[in-house]
């Protein structure tokens, strides 16, 4: 008896765009954020602050589109929290896994998401984002030039919109840093990752049945 | 084979959209252009003064030639003596203390300290001829006034060393006369360059150097450059000339400011643009002062006096500036320095003579202005140190008698004695002096707004936005990106992600441990079970 493992397909081809642009902007705001913070110098303060702001403004383009998605596809629905399987899913990564013990949320197009993932992620998408994008819009638009020429400056403390920027990057990129590493924990080390590249996932091969078998 | 294509065209298309982005050519700056037109048009005069037969004469004392002026121009003595330039002093109002009659005549500073007993000196900058007391001065006859000063176009017009005003002996007037037109650099920095004493010594942004500079040292008064004279931006109608110098000046009336010609958002980069609510220009774009000589920073009255071998002395330092005069005391004089940065509201305070000394160092001119006042943006300032004389016991400044043509008229310039030198001065002002002197720490602040640089020499914005000694590191009470954070937030910031970065690794580990371990045990069974299927 082989082990053939199944393919299904999961991400569709905007899921995948979606995924990797957004990856791309999170990783080079961070880059160039930490430099406004002067954290980091790669490209020069000045740089880094027209740059960010390209990206800021892709970002939001691109989030845009996603949401839309979302909506359009009901691919909303992935996110739903749920209890069922929760606790089990937290067993399995803090013990189950080591012991060889199969993923106890099966995987398919319809369900994406273990019930850890869907927290996370839902998460991620009305609490981190959120939090960066609101901030950051506040931080961008926090002068303004009117009419007439006149330079107007919002009502907020440029400090605590700075500070929440701050505190959202800091979110995502330990977000991120988690998040890459869970990409290993599928079928093997770079199934998940090869699925959000090709769209098509190894998934664990349900046991085989008595049919299969004979054949 | 379509979708490649799709492919290559969506990367091109990228590939075009971010060269478009990031590689913008220098676009022409037309409202600069504009600028550029109107002000390399030199107007010519209207009138040829060398033709009029009322100047072919020989003229025996200046005031003739001011008569022979208002014989045409009747109105301009009313203009030019309701000036600044000719009262010495202007009225200002100043928060908390009400309408004042501020300038010359009557401020302090911590140079020469004040002109008050010394007119004689001190009028070489006065547009009139015989100061020689400002209180008995005639205020009020118009022969008086010194039109040639201002408007000599022949560049050989020049007011004596202590003559209250009068020319030097030597000026050829029939020549000045027939010369006149608007003024020149050389006409306004006849004074400005050279007040306090020599060229340079108190603005330190406004100097002989700019009557013949290159753009990196000015960009507006630049021979290489539009060459513009000081009547450009310091524009007047009337005889009142548009400016403020804070020395003596407190209101924030008939300034001359950048804005008028380059209007408030001149960047093409809106994120430049809005830094101007808050940032003066001249804070970015005079990056430096005191390009080419360098200028007085620092002067310490407690030393004057000393002798060598009974006599006054002076001494240099490496580039030939004083650093030591008997009858002035010690300086420091600094060259390409680096501004100091404080909030302005375009109102000042002034140190007025009698007022009590209630905290050291004394701000002369203490600029007004904060991060909470939204009508203050941050300037770029030239700050002068220095001690000067008080009275112990009264415990207020004294104005010193310097000047005197002569010893024993208790000018301390010729009798070196602080005691009588306290109590001519004073004895003028109207006030009492006790006969106990100390010496007081006093700063000045002087504005900058001249010698701004080329654009590419402007301050960078790493130059502030900087943890570490920015230019603006000493200004508090606002959020600066890049020179700003939560310390406490950055720390656990880091922490997390240290966390998360430890706690992957972590867990990794034990899964490739847990693996290898039961690759060991599953090794025997699926041995077993290769057997078993070679078998099959």
């Amino acid at each position: 008896m082989m082990m053939t493992a199944n393919k299904i397909y999961i991400y569709k081809r905007f899921e995948r765009f979606w995924h990797w642009t957004q990856a791309a902007l999170i990783i080079f705001l961070a880059l160039t954020g930490f430099e406004v913070h002067d954290s980091i110098h790669i490209f020069g303060f000045q740089k880094a602050v027209e740059f960010h702001r390209i990206a800021s403004y892709s970002l939001i383009v691109l989030l845009i589109f996603a949401i839309f998605w979302h909506l359009a596809f009901d691919a909303w629905k992935q996110y739903i929290p749920t209890r069922k399987n929760l606790l089990a899913q937290i067993k399995f990564y803090a013990n189950g896994m080591f012991k060889g013990e199969k993923h106890p949320t099966e995987k398919t197009a319809l369900q994406k998401l273990n019930p850890l993932q869907r927290l996370i992620y839902l998460g991620f998408k009305l609490l981190m984002i959120p939090i960066v994008v609101i901030s950051g819009l506040l931080y961008m638009f926090d002068k303004t030039i009117d009419a007439n020429q006149v330079v107007v400056i919002s009502k907020f403390r440029l400090e605590n919109i700075a500070l929440w920027h701050t505190f959202g990057a800091f979110m995502l990129i330990a977000f991120l840093v988690v998040h890459v590493y869970m990409t290993t924990t599928g079928h093997s080390y770079t199934s998940n990752i090869k699925a959000m590249i090709t769209g098509y996932e190894d998934v664990e091969p349900e046991l085989p049945t008595d049919e299969e078998t004979k054949q | 084979m379509k979708k490649t294509i799709a492919l290559i065209i969506g990367f091109i298309l990228l590939i075009l959209i971010a060269i478009n982005i990031f590689n913008q050519d220098d676009i022409v700056d037309l409202q600069l252009e504009k600028l550029k037109q109107t002000y390399a048009v030199k107007p010519i005069p209207s009138v040829d003064h060398r033709k009029l037969p009322e100047l072919q004469k020989e003229f025996k004392s200046p005031q003739e030639v001011t008569e022979v002026c208002i014989s045409c121009h009747t109105e301009t003595p009313k203009e030019v003596m309701a000036s600044a330039h000719w009262n010495w002093e202007r009225a200002g109002y100043i928060e908390g203390r009400g309408i004042k009659f501020l300038g010359k005549k009557n401020v302090v500073n911590n140079y020469c300290i004040g002109s008050k007993t010394n007119e004689q000196a001190c009028a070489k900058c006065h547009i009139g001829f015989g100061m020689t007391n400002n209180d008995e001065f005639n205020y009020k006859d118009s022969n008086n006034v010194d039109c040639m000063v201002c408007h000599d176009n022949s560049e050989t017009y020049q007011k004596g060393a202590s003559l209250a005003g009068y020319p030097d002996r030597e000026v050829n007037l029939e020549k000045v006369a027939q010369s006149v037109g608007m003024p020149k650099k050389s006409n306004c920095g006849s004074c400005h360059f050279y007040s306090g004493g020599g060229n340079n010594v108190k603005h330190g942004d406004l100097e002989e150097a700019q009557l013949d500079c290159s753009r990196e040292v000015d960009v507006h008064m630049a021979s290489n450059g539009l060459n513009l004279e000081c009547i450009a931006c310091h524009t007047a109608t009337n005889h009142q000339i548009k400016g403020r110098l804070y020395s003596v000046s407190s209101d924030n009336e008939n300034r001359a400011n950048c804005e008028d010609c380059h209007t408030s958002t001149p960047h093409f980069a809106t994120i430049l643009n809005t830094h101007t609510a808050r940032i003066a220009c001249q804070t970015c774009h005079i990056p430096e002062y005191a390009k080419v000589n360098a200028t007085k920073m620092d002067w310490k009255w407690s030393t004057a006096g000393i002798m060598k071998n009974g006599e006054p002395y002076e001494t240099e330092d490496s580039v030939g500036n004083h650093d030591y005069m008997t009858i002035k005391g010690s300086f420091v004089w600094k060259k390409n320095v680096k501004p100091d940065y404080v909030w302005f509201n375009g109102t000042a305070n002034h140190h007025l003579v009698g007022d009590q000394i209630t905290s050291i160092p004394i701000q002369i001119n203490a600029l007004n202005g904060s991060y909470t006042d939204k009508y203050s943006k941050i300037i770029p300032v030239k700050i002068n140190t220095g001690d000067q004389i008080y009275d112990k016991k009264y415990n207020y400044l004294i104005i010193p008698k310097l000047y005197a043509p002569e010893k024993g008229d208790s000018a301390y310039w010729a009798d070196f004695d602080w005691n009588t030198a306290s109590e001519a001065g004073m004895k003028r002002i109207g006030l009492p002096y006790s006969g106990s002197h100390g010496f007081v720490s006093t700063v000045m602040y002087w504005p900058l707004n001249h010698m701004v640089a080329p654009k590419d020499k402007s301050v960078s914005c790493a130059e502030c936005h900087t943890r570490n000694n920015g230019r603006l590191a000493h200004l508090s009470g606002f959020y600066m990106p890049g020179r700003d954070r939560s310390a406490r937030l950055d720390f656990l910031g880091r922490w997390l992600v240290i966390l998360s970065v430890v706690g992957v690794v972590i867990h990794n580990s034990l899964r490739i441990l847990s693996a290898y371990r039961r690759k060991k045990i599953e090794m025997n069974i699926i041995n077993y079970n290769t057997n078993d299927d070679d078998s099959e």
